[in-house]
């Protein structure tokens, strides 16, 4: 298939681009280490407090932090993904070199953005997450199947969290300056996905509501996945549905940007 | 009516109006149009290489953006290869070739190489074509030492000549290029300017090509095509241009000492400053002889010759058009002197 392979290469092209920047991957991990630690004891601390907060015991409670910072840049909870570039190319100008593309412009993105999170699984992921696996004692699963499972929770959630995106950097079209709008969703991203505390841990509608929005696919979901604390089949089936109904949105509003540009050169 | 196989690219009262929205107070606003494309008409065979110039806000810039699909007219139709660009623009996509002097299509952080392989598998490009056409490239352009390097790394000169390869790959019928030699220094210019010269001799490839450089003309195209707020101004060969602009070329002398002005017709001294003097001669002169007869007769220690600018052809190419036919920019001024009133009520 000529088209897979384009977005392929896409993708390809997107990891290798993350991979160039070996400084920054390590400061990143380092970051990610010492933000984990402090994370792990607070979490300690208000897990001694109240034992079995959220339905997690202290070991669970702390797999939830070192997977939290794992996924954090892999997910692009807080932003910096490929929206920024996108957010850019639309306020300069440069979108319409884009568009000059034999290509759709929601794929060719979504590829890119895949590429770079596989890199920053590897790159950024698998570092810190192993480093709070020596320092603490964690209850990671020892059944590869899991962990398969896991990652396909992952995948799909980084689908979600790209759809979101994508729709926040269309608003440039609209907003002439889309940063306000990015950062915005960044601070939807860390609260509703489950960064800060689990969304099991909120009390009552907040909870719900939490809970069923999307961002919960980002962390919350994917970790009870590998926490054992989900069925699997119900996580993928919530992710798919918010992927399938997010990525259409922007879809639809894709559409209307580039007749936006097309009519009125932008 | 000419049948559209004849002419590759073919414009009839194409018109672009945009709507401009201004802030007139506290959320009062008006609206008011801007006329950026004015029922343009002309037609470009294949093999073709024409030069659009004008000044900035001429509308050049939005002709190739309808040209390539990315805007639509307002009115007229515009057909490229028999298709309406912004109906099908991604089946056009696949057969033109767009390179902006200013906007970049290759991927910034890294090497060159790996934006050409993206471009063989976005137009699908067979793998033995691909091959041929980017030894082809690298070997006219220069490339083979840059394809390993990362796109920020290159020279504004580096990256224009990665930009025409990546924009060639897919062996496009029609090539467009907005500003190509801008920020560009002497040789990286005469290269730009081979190349496309060789890409139209070997391959037949229609050029259409946007500047503000008369020079990149020259060199480059046997026709070019005057825009000017909106309008074709002229369309004809570019010694013509010269002679419905009286255009003409300036020679800078600096002779030894303060002297009275050269006499050396048909130039005619038209500026003295000191010991330098400016004089200015037909730009379809050669200003060789001129030279020869200035050095024979007078002490001369250097010298210079300056082009004229498009602007100052443009400029002359008004004045013309006022004394021939002032109703006729008369009737112009009014309608144009009716759309700022109705701005400003």
């Amino acid at each position: 298939m000529g088209t897979g392979r384009l977005y392929a290469a896409v993708a390809a092209g997107g990891f290798r681009r993350y991979a160039t920047y070996r400084a920054a991957t390590a400061a990143g991990v380092f970051t990610n280490t010492v933000f984990g630690l402090i994370l792990a004891y607070t979490y300690i601390a208000l897990w001694n407090e109240k034992p079995q907060l959220g339905g997690y015991d202290q070991a669970q409670a702390l797999t939830y932090v070192w997977i939290g910072q794992a996924l954090l840049i892999v997910m692009s909870v807080m932003g910096g993904g490929f929206e920024d570039e996108l957010i850019e190319r639309i306020r300069t100008g440069d979108i319409a070199v884009d568009l000059y593309r034999p290509v759709d412009l929601q794929l060719w993105w979504l590829s890119g953005d895949l590429g770079r999170a596989a890199f920053q699984l590897l790159g950024r992921g698998v570092a810190p997450l192993a480093f709070g696996a020596l320092v603490f004692e964690l209850a990671l699963p020892g059944d590869p199947f899991t962990w398969l499972l896991f990652l396909v929770a992952v995948l799909l959630g980084l689908v979600v969290g790209f759809a979101i995106r994508f729709l926040v950097a269309l608003c440039a079209f609209w907003l002439l300056d889309g940063m306000g709008a990015a950062q915005l969703a960044g601070l939807c991203g860390i609260f509703f996905s489950g960064m800060l505390l689990p969304l099991n841990v909120f009390p009552g509608a907040l909870g719900e509501v939490a809970r069923a929005l999307p961002w919960s696919s980002l962390l919350q979901r994917p970790a009870d996945v590998l926490l054992g604390q989900a069925d699997p089949l119900g996580t993928f089936a919530f992710q798919g549905a918010w992927a399938a109904a997010l990525l259409a949105a922007g879809r639809l509003l894709q559409a209307a940007a580039t007749r936006r540009v097309v009519v009125q050169g932008g | 009516m000419v049948s559209d196989a004849h002419d590759f690219i073919r414009l009839d009262r194409v018109e672009k109006v945009f709507q401009v929205r201004r802030k007139t107070g506290f959320l009062r606003r008006e609206r008011h149009e801007v006329r950026a494309v004015d029922s343009i008409s002309f037609a470009v065979a294949r093999g073709e290489m024409v030069g659009y110039i004008g000044p900035n806000g001429a509308g050049k810039s939005t002709t190739i953006k309808m040209l390539t699909g990315i805007l639509t007219p307002s009115g007229g139709r515009l057909r490229v290869a028999g298709i309406d660009p912004s109906r099908e623009r991604t089946r056009l996509a696949r057969r033109i070739g767009v390179v902006f002097g200013q906007r970049t299509t290759l991927w910034w952080d890294l090497p060159l190489i790996d934006s050409y392989r993206l471009m063989h598998r976005m137009y699908r490009i067979p793998d033995a074509r691909y091959r041929e056409n980017l030894d082809r490239c690298v070997q006219l352009l220069d490339l083979g030492d840059l394809l390993e390097v990362p796109v920020r790394q290159l020279s504004l000169g580096q990256r224009m000549r990665g930009d025409i390869a990546a924009a060639l790959l897919h062996d496009p019928e029609v090539l467009y290029l907005d500003e190509p030699t801008i920020g560009l220094d002497v040789i990286s210019k005469a290269r730009v300017r081979e190349f496309l010269r060789d890409l139209n001799a070997e391959r037949g490839t229609t050029v259409l090509l946007t500047t503000h450089d008369l020079q990149d003309i020259e060199q480059v195209c046997r026709r070019v095509m005057v825009i000017d707020h909106g309008r074709l101004m002229y369309d004809g060969p570019l010694a013509s241009l010269h002679e419905v602009g009286e255009s003409e070329r300036t020679l800078v002398v600096d002779l030894e000492r303060e002297l009275p002005p050269i006499e050396a017709a048909p130039a005619r001294v038209v500026r003295v400053e000191g010991p330098r003097q400016w004089l200015a001669f037909p730009a379809s002169e050669s200003a060789a002889p001129l030279v020869a007869r200035i050095a024979a007769a007078y002490p001369l220690v250097d010298l210079s010759v300056r082009e004229p600018d498009i602007e100052a052809v443009i400029a002359k190419m008004y004045a013309e058009r006022t004394e021939r036919s002032g109703q006729v920019n008369e009737e112009g001024g009014v309608g144009r002197g009716g759309q700022a009133t109705e701005a400003v009520s």
